[in-house]
């Protein structure tokens, strides 16, 4: 018989460990499918190691591809942090998008040095935007915010077609609904000649930095903290419980927001419908992977870009599906679901009672 | 002795990680034997009775059962059921009934066949009768269970086992939420239980009780069965010895001249439409150097004065004054900084978070302070030179002060807590139910700290359901009732015991 009990204290290993372990795992049990697709399993890693780090430009492709991952990776990790399921990263990094050509295509030509800056910051006030709303409901009404920002996501979605056949409709492109560009001085700087990742990363990589700083170091991350973890105990000992959730969702829905500018003013140029596939749901795996660490958030957004990449490039090389990178990032998160109830509770074989005796 | 014995727990062992709960714990029950088991907190007799009803898998030892004829047979550890139909009943100190159910209903519910095409009613509406009439532990049957007082619920509780023919009863702190009388009517239906040959094994805190009620006293201590006594042959004081390994400190009271008045509640009425926990019309004045004891049975608008004083709850009518300031927009920081240090009653859902270190929950009710933060940032040296300096003092024990506050054990909680409340000078303390279920050190210490705070000048507002604490702790003693106040002149148990179970005499 198989006994569940929850353990007195997780280890470290533990806690570091089985993110790492649940990767590895995952990577084994994406095999089967590749087998059965007729891949020699070797090779077929082979060539995903050799996408991701087999060139500059492997590499730099792999870099672009983390970027908006990142940046919705510490938007579900902060607003998780907090216990704010904000589900809605997706449709908030739409309406960063749409922020960013609708002040970058052309609404305003300004120099570079100024334009940048205020794609930036209008792009992350939208996001932010998009995330008050179901932040207002659940402080004021408790309306749950699991439902309210996952039907806004639709919402937004089908927001985004109307202003691309309409308002923000690009007249020269030959009837395809899509957005003008953003005018040459309004895009993120690349960073390296003739490749395509852009200072997002830096961007990205510095608010991950700013945002483990603030959790540790903080009162606002004191705050932030306590109100997830105990928000009976934080409210009791004097801390604006709602002041604090409304405070995260507004980062949390401005870092969404930053995906959608990345992706447009960074790689580009334009907006579609087509903009992101899914990276405000990936983004979700991506925290819980890091085990809500925004440092963690880089690193795991590093590895599933890297599985995205390695196996689109693999699909190719193997003459396989490319689905299979998105089952390798299924797997990774049912991998860590079960990995984190492995930290948590102690699974135990026992004897029944003739045995004991 | 050997024919009549029902039940034997042999050296039963659990181990949680690296503490022992129970280290070969062996007991011995007979037929119509009313055994109680007592302990400090943590001491493990939840742990040894969760073995018994098959919440728990012990990591040794065995329990054997006597079957209807008398032979003794092993039980199947770590299942429920299988003690169940071994005749062994437990009524938990939460009660688990459904409470849109009639108690009769509740009563057969789960014992009866799962695909039957029809209830027999009508038998198990006599079998209970049978067992009403025979023991005393009457209930209306036809009642919705929500309907029912809590003495009620746990008549409800114990038909449930008995309906189910258990043999063996074992009733965890049964009285921890009855009135004094409600208590000794318990009693006296064990009595007539015991009388038809069931064995009952109690859990309880009180001495008192204890010492009426049962025929043999187990104790527990760090895990370990440290004695069992004859009931004849025991006394408060060696039990209490038994229990803590040495003679419990008495509280030394000294008198005083209460002060200014520190907290004023005038006309405070809060109406809650879903449950019992309402007030109407609360006055109440604690002076300074004063502790004001407010005894009552749980649910009849402790928590709700208690989340007035705190600030977590705005009264819908009625003004607070704290030091003689109106306190205006009551919310728990404007309480906080009024001067109002408040021990909550569940000490690990609302006085700490579990997930945050010891350190950083002594200075979570002050982060507004300088000493804390320097512009907006935690000053993390002064942060460990406080947790330091306050763990000493309050003898906060536990793995360090960067550690989980959850790894703690609850006395030190409690300590934690007080030290915090302490720290900051409040003129009021609001301590509700401070000393519940810790164990008897801890619970000295921090009736020691409330004396000590009412020495210094601070006044208290007690707020306890165990009334030998308020007779021990309060200078002056008011009954909280349904939701209204009366204050009591006389220290006598029957007279305050009567004005809990609302009779006005």
């Amino acid at each position: 018989m198989i006994r569940i009990e929850p353990r007195t204290a997780p280890g470290r290993w533990m806690t570091l460990g089985v993110p790492v372990l649940s990767a590895v795992i995952a990577l084994a049990l994406a095999a089967i499918p590749l087998a059965l697709a007729g891949a020699d399993i070797t090779v077929a890693y082979g060539e995903m190691v050799k996408g991701v780090f087999g060139s500059v430009f492997a590499f730099s492709e792999m870099l672009t591809r983390a970027t908006p991952l990142m940046f919705t990776g510490l938007a579900a990790a902060l607003a998780f942090r907090a216990k704010l399921w904000n589900i809605g990263a997706e449709g908030q990094l739409y309406l960063g998008a749409m922020a960013a050509v609708a002040i970058g295509a052309g609404a305003v030509d300004i120099p570079g040095i100024f334009l940048v800056p205020l794609i930036v910051i209008l792009g992350a006030a939208a996001g932010a935007a998009g995330m008050a709303v179901p932040a207002l409901l659940k402080t004021r009404f408790g309306a749950d915010e699991v439902v309210t920002t996952l039907l806004l996501n639709f919402i937004i979605l089908i927001f985004v077609q109307m202003m691309l056949e309409g308002a923000l409709k690009d007249p020269m492109s030959l009837g395809w609904p899509q957005s003008a560009p953003v005018l040459d001085q309004g895009m993120l700087p690349q960073l390296m000649p003739r490749m395509r990742v852009h200072s997002g990363l830096i961007l990205a990589l510095v608010l991950a930095g700013i945002a483990q700083f603030m959790l540790a170091r903080s009162v606002w991350g004191f705050r932030l903290r306590a109100v997830g973890e105990n928000a009976a105990a934080a409210r009791h000992a004097g801390i604006g419980v709602n002041r604090s959730l409304f405070g995260v969702a507004i980062l949390s829905g401005g870092l969404a927001g930053l995906a959608g500018v990345s992706e447009v003013a960074g790689l580009k140029g334009y907006l579609t419908a087509d903009l992101s596939p899914g990276f405000g749901y990936t983004g979700i795996v991506v925290a819980m992977l890091a085990g809500l660490s925004p440092v963690g958030v880089v690193i795991s957004a590093l590895f599933i870009a890297s599985v995205f990449v390695g196996a689109d490039s693999m699909s190719r090389a193997m003459g396989v599906s490319s689905y299979l990178a998105d089952l390798v990032v299924s797997m990774s998160l049912l991998c860590v679901l079960i990995g984190g109830f492995v930290a948590r509770y102690r699974i135990t074989r026992t004897k029944t009672a003739e045995g004991v005796a | 002795m050997t024919e009549s014995k029902v039940l034997s727990l042999n050296a039963l062992s659990k181990r949680f990680g690296s503490v022992v709960a129970n280290d070969a714990v062996s007991l011995d029950l007979h037929r119509g034997e009313v055994l109680a088991l007592l302990g400090e907190n943590g001491a493990g007799k939840t742990t040894l009775m969760n073995m018994l009803f098959g919440h728990y898998m012990p990591d040794g030892g065995s329990i054997d059962v006597a079957a209807p004829n008398g032979e003794m047979q092993p039980l199947t550890l770590g299942h429920p059921q299988a003690a169940l139909s071994a005749g062994i009943g437990m009524v938990h100190q939460h009660f688990t009934l459904a409470e849109n159910l009639s108690a009769l209903d509740n009563i057969t519910l789960g014992s009866e066949p799962l695909f039957a095409l029809r209830r027999d009613r009508a038998g198990a509406r006599a079998k209970v009768q049978g067992i009403m009439d025979r023991t005393g532990l009457v209930a209306p049957l036809d009642t919705p269970v929500g309907k029912l007082s809590v003495g009620e619920r746990q008549r409800v509780e114990i038909l449930k086992a008995l309906y189910r023919d258990a043999r063996i009863l074992v009733l965890d702190e049964p009285t921890a939420v009855l009135t004094p009388q409600e208590a000794d009517t318990l009693f006296e239906n064990i009595g007539a239980m015991t009388g038809d040959g069931l064995a009952v094994i109690f859990i309880s805190h009180k001495l008192r009780e204890v010492l009426a009620f049962s025929h043999r006293i187990a104790v527990l201590r760090h895990g370990i069965k440290v004695g069992e006594i004859a009931t004849s042959d025991a006394d408060e004081r060696v039990i209490a010895r038994m229990m803590v390994g040495e003679d419990t400190p008495v509280t030394q009271r000294d008198a005083m001249t209460p002060g200014a008045p520190v907290l004023t509640l005038s006309g405070i009425s809060v109406r809650n439409p879903s449950a019992r926990d309402s007030l109407t019309d609360v006055n109440l004045t604690v002076h300074a150097h004063e502790i004001l004891g407010i005894a009552g049975v749980s649910g009849n608008g402790q928590s709700a004065l208690a989340s007035v004083i705190s600030g977590l709850r705005r009264p819908d009518s009625g003004s607070i004054q704290v030091d003689g300031d109106e306190i205006l927009n009551p919310d728990p920081k404007t309480m906080i900084k009024a001067g109002v240090g408040r021990i909550p009653e569940d000490r690990h859902h609302d006085g700490i978070v579990g997930a945050m270190s010891v350190a950083e929950n002594m200075v979570i009710e002050r982060l507004d302070d300088p000493e804390v933060q320097t512009n907006g940032l935690m000053n993390r040296s002064a942060m460990a030179a406080n947790a330091e300096k306050l763990s000493q003092a309050y003898d906060v024990r536990g793995p360090g002060i960067n550690a989980r506050a959850r790894l703690l054990s609850g006395g030190n909680i409690q300590k934690l807590i007080l030290a915090r409340v302490f720290e900051q000078g409040a003129r009021l303390i609001l301590a509700n139910q401070p000393i519940r279920g810790l164990d008897m050190g801890a619970a000295a210490e921090v009736s020691r700290r409330l004396l000590e705070a009412r020495a210094g000048g601070a006044g208290v507002l007690l707020i306890s359901e165990d009334l030998d604490e308020i007779l021990g702790l309060a200078d002056r003693i008011m009954v909280i009732h349904d939701g209204q106040l009366t204050e009591v002149t006389s220290r006598n148990r029957e007279d305050i015991g009567l004005k809990m179970a609302g009779e006005h005499t």
